[in-house]
């Protein structure tokens, strides 16, 4: 997918996220694990959210899903799928929209496999739960071809989830996920318990088993070896905050915010030796962030204006969307560094 | 007076698994492992290797907690399978370890001193008060810390990082030879693993050697001297890291290394991999080359016996290939295990 | 591409209500040990005991007596059909030997409880030697000692207590105790053993191994820190049982016969038919104290329970 078909109209967003607020109640205040956090999901692409651990991304899936839980709550924002706002349904018409508009593979799936169930017993079960009772033949046969769209072999429908490895417990969750058909997936760290040559089959598994069916995924992680090989698109999170959004080979050649550059640049290759960047974690006490960007304490480049105004999202014509204000917009629609501007003139 | 800190001669561990319905297999962990480490210069000795390649077995047996079925584990003359208390009081001093897990290896009901008071007074590192603490804080000191934000604080109340950072230094603290680290990085997050990787290296700079155990090429890349990357309890390839990784020849490390993730939108995976029936790899032939079932390039060789070690590219540069037969002289002949 | 675009620039809309810090579910007093269970259990109790020990100075414990204090008495306030009418001196009323209710109360409970206490002192003192051995040695002496706590465990108590007893004819609060724990140590034992096995296996446990701790230290300073909740809560629940079985037996008739227990009480009352001549304060007094005594070592019980186990605890609503 190119950077001119993100813009062209003819690919609306399917998902629609503005100002999702997800906050957990504690004794000493609320933890703000997602703090307004705006995207769009198109139609057919992959949307990588990639983050350190506490930047609120699995917080983020849970909300879109609404299914964030006590002392958690959604305090503000709106979840549009398909023109229609997730937040303030009912329990029955979220029913109808989970899994059957909207699925979601959560982290350590192939670890909540029902161990006194077959896999056959169990994907029946979700297709059952969403759509009533079923013709047994028919959906044995359905199963069975969803087990060979995720390149299981079809004895599988019998065996118990003690029976199979890591990578074929977490293909029977992608084969779960699909089951409906749903528009949307968003799979929460899907690889990340499995060895390297599994993990390559399964990613590909997840990449094919979604060209085949249309869907529009949203892949959340936080190994950008694998962002770079299945997103199209990466947005990059920080404690509760989206700081950019690109298009992942713009991402990767020109990280913009200051944030995405350490990311990117502490990134161990195979392909050459470099020395280690050792990075700090989050900084700040995530009940009280810091007025202004929430970077700030760890940014090289801050600035005054850092420290009082949170920067707003700006977008480039490209698609390229940052967080920063050492960005400004110039009259052609390209992002510019302003303290590099400055430094030229 | 042997050159050698550790040598590990034809290491084989079994164990015996007993399947649903009262049928026993022999589960081959470790087959024949050869390993010397010297005693100086201390290196970063990498053991790669996918989850059922031995490479935890080879962590247990180093540290005397698992006995070898057949082979012996040699420190300073002495196999340490035979060795007494005192004998293996010694050895401890000279092999320390760092797990895994970063919050198991605390003991919940003590704060974090614990760690350090326990291997002070049983090797008697210092006496009195004064000595110990200025020893505590040496130790965290290369370790990036210090005393008065970590020590009197439970271990819950500390990050995943500084936890394993706390472990290194005491391992640091006895001054081992060796520091066995068991992934010492996989459960930590992914902004804080350069920090950890970075004491292994300044510890090295001290003059203690790794036994560095990973899954994770990358890391293995970034800071290993040696590697040896291991597939279903045998060597497969070995030798400098920087070349075994640029120049992989075993058909698996090639594979291995294919499919690493690169950081690189520009440099993707090519072409479709699949895995064959999960029983045909596990209990595969038990004579002949483990990864037959796999292997793009199999002969009927290798159903026949497995392959030694043989030499390809530059001199300590091994892979246990048939297909490095012809030219190469074998630099390692395994004996067969009967299973 | 977003809601409101001006200049590329995207505007959020409004920022969402943050609960003050002040308000909220949340105070100082939300320690999980403040569980009403365990305090309520607790105070009862306390009471009891404070009933014991405080009585005794307060109130004539010679009173307990035989033939010290008039027959028959109904508590303070009542008249009996044979025209008999409570008094102060004796608030509890007064049983068919010339004994004042209160007194009994008063040295039966300590009683009660200091069997319940003794034994189970006495199982789970086996039960950590046995359950550690097992669990950290293994091999044979695991296999002996995991054989003789489960079939010890099958036995019938009671049944063996008061066959045993009955053949003593008379036996002291001591003895008593101590036949009791005979059956008292299985479960903690089982308890020892199954937490040790799992504990052997954890990070620290290694790491203690390579810092050169001895076995014996590992298991006294290494797991026995971590088992002290389990070991409460099962010492509790021993205390209970055993406080259970001598109640029965004396309720029975076999217990110590010298000196005044709840139990022995009861049984003279049932004895002299106090439940057909209408007696009710001979019965009752004992049986009320006994039920509060459980329920408070039940609450005890289950207020641990909630505290160990955080599924458990409600939330401070």
């Amino acid at each position: 997918m190119t950077n001119a078909d993100i813009h062209s109209d003819a690919h609306a967003p399917i998902l629609k996220v503005r100002n999702l607020c997800v906050y957990y109640e504690t004794p000493k205040g609320d933890v703000l694990a997602v703090d307004g956090i705006d995207f769009d999901l198109y139609e057919g692409e992959t949307l990588g959210l990639v983050g350190e651990s506490g930047s609120g991304k699995s917080t983020a899936a849970m909300g879109i899903l609404q299914l964030v839980v006590q002392p958690g709550r959604i305090a503000a924002g709106e979840v549009i799928l398909e023109d229609r706002n997730l937040i303030g349904l009912s329990e029955n018409e979220l029913r109808n929209i989970r899994w059957i508009k909207l699925a979601l593979i959560p982290q350590g799936a192939m670890n909540s496999l029902n161990p006194t169930m077959t896999v056959g017993a169990q994907i029946k079960d979700v297709i059952v739960a969403h759509e009533g009772r079923q013709l047994r033949g028919d959906l044995k046969a359905r199963i069975l071809e969803m087990l060979s769209t995720v390149g299981l072999p079809g004895r599988v429908y019998e065996l118990y989830p003690h029976e199979l490895s890591g990578g074929m417990k977490q293909r029977v969750c992608i084969a779960m996920a699909i089951a409906l058909n749903p528009r949307v997936i968003i799979a929460d760290e899907s690889t990340s318990a499995l060895d390297v040559v599994v993990q390559r089959v399964v990613a590909q598994t997840l990449l094919k088993v979604k060209q085949m069916l249309g869907v529009s995924m949203i892949m959340i992680g936080h190994d950008m070896g694998l962002m770079a090989q299945m997103a199209d698109r990466v947005a990059v999170m920080y404690a509760g905050k989206i700081v950019e959004i690109a298009p992942v080979a713009e991402l990767f050649a020109d990280p913009k915010h200051p944030y995405s550059q350490i990311l990117i640049e502490s990134v161990p290759s195979l392909q050459e030796r470099k020395p280690l960047k050792i990075m700090e974690g989050i900084t700040h006490d995530p009940r009280n962030p810091p007025p202004g960007c929430i970077f700030q304490l760890r940014c090289p480049f801050v600035m005054g204006q850092c420290r009082v105004d949170p920067p707003p999202m700006r977008a480039s014509k490209t698609g390229h969307l940052v967080a920063c204000h050492l960005y400004e917009v110039s009259e052609d629609g390209e992002l510019v560094n302003v303290r590099v501007a400055a430094r030229d003139t | 007076m042997s050159e050698l800190l550790l040598e590990i001669r034809n290491a084989t561990k079994l164990y015996t698994q007993r399947a649903a319905g009262g049928v026993s297999r022999e589960v081959v962990a470790l087959q024949n492992f050869n390993l010397n480490i010297p005693k100086s210069p201390a290196s970063i000795i990498t053991i790669a290797g996918e989850s059922g390649s031995g490479k935890t077995t080879l962590a247990q047996v180093v540290l005397g907690f698992t006995r070898l079925s057949s082979g012996q584990i040699i420190y300073d003359g002495q196999d340490i399978s035979t060795a007494d208390a005192q004998q293996m009081k010694a050895y401890r001093r000279q092999v320390q370890a760092v797990f895994q897990d970063p919050f198991g290896v605390y003991n919940p009901f003590y704060r974090v001193e614990h760690v350090f008071n326990a291997i002070i007074h049983n090797f008697q590192l210092a006496r009195g008060n004064a000595a110990k603490a200025a020893l505590i804080e040496d130790s965290l000191k290369i370790v990036g810390l210090h005393s008065e934000d970590v020590l009197r604080k439970y271990p819950h109340q500390l990050s995943g990082g500084q936890r394993q950072r706390i472990m290194m230094a005491r391992a640091y603290m006895i001054k081992p030879k060796l520091i066995v680290a068991d992934e010492p990085v996989s459960m930590v997050d992914a902004s804080l693993r350069a920090s950890i990787l970075d004491v292994m290296m300044r510890l090295k700079e001290e003059g203690i050697s790794f036994l560095y155990i990973t899954h994770d090429l990358s890391t293995a890349y970034q800071i290993g001297d040696q590697i040896c990357i291991l597939y279903q309890g045998s060597i497969a390839e070995r030798g400098r890291t920087v070349n075994v990784i640029d120049r992989p020849h075993h058909p698996y490390v090639q594979l291995l290394v294919d499919s690493v993730p690169a950081p690189n939108p520009k440099m993707k995976w090519k072409g479709e991999i699949t895995l064959p029936p999960e029983e045909e790899m596990r209990s595969s032939i038990h004579s002949g080359c483990r990864f037959y079932p796999r292997c793009p390039k199999h002969m009927d060789r290798c159903l026949i016996a497995q392959p030694p070690l043989y030499q390809v590219d530059t001199v300590d540069h091994e892979a246990a290939c048939y297909l490095y037969a012809e030219d190469a002289i074998p630099t390692d002949v395994p004996q067969s295990v009967s299973v | 591409m977003a809601v409101t675009a001006q200049d590329g620039v995207v505007v959020p809309s409004v920022k969402p209500v943050r609960t003050p810090k002040k308000m909220g579910r949340f105070n100082r007093w939300d320690t999980p040990w403040f569980n009403y269970k365990l305090i309520g259990g607790l105070i009862i109790i306390a009471l009891i005991l404070l009933l014991g020990f405080l009585g005794r100075i307060f109130w004539n414990p010679k009173l307990a007596l035989t033939g010290s204090s008039p027959q028959d008495l109904p508590p303070v306030g009542l008249t009996t059909s044979l025209g008999n009418v409570g008094t102060w001196e004796h608030p509890l009323g007064t049983e068919d030997s010339g004994r004042d209710m209160l007194a009994l109360l008063i040295i039966g409970a300590p009683n009660s409880f200091l069997v319940g206490v003794i034994a189970a002192t006495i199982g789970m003192s086996v039960g950590i030697f046995l359950g550690f051995s097992a669990g950290f040695i293994g091999g044979a002496w695991d296999n002996v000692i995991r054989l003789l706590s489960d079939v010890t465990i099958t036995i019938p108590a009671l049944l063996v207590l008061i066959v045993i007893q009955s053949l003593l004819r008379g036996v002291e609060v001591t003895t008593m105790a101590l036949l009791i724990s005979l059956f008292a140590w299985p479960s903690p034992t089982r308890l020892i053993r199954s937490q040790v096995l799992t504990m052997r296996e954890s990070g620290y446990i290694q790491m203690a191994k390579l810092s050169g701790t001895s076995t014996f230290s590992i298991m006294f300073r290494e797991i026995l820190p971590n088992l002290i909740p389990y070991l409460f809560a099962s010492f509790i629940g021993n205390a209970t049982g055993a406080i259970l079985a001598a109640v029965g037996l004396e309720t029975l008739g076999l217990g110590p016969q010298r000196i005044p227990t709840l139990g022995g009480t009861i049984y003279y009352a049932i004895n002299a038919s106090a439940l057909l001549s209408n007696m009710w304060w001979w019965w009752g007094f004992p049986t009320l104290l006994l039920a509060l005594m459980f329920i408070g070592l039940l609450l005890i019980n289950l207020g641990f329970d909630e505290i160990a186990n955080p599924r458990l605890r409600r939330s401070a609503q």
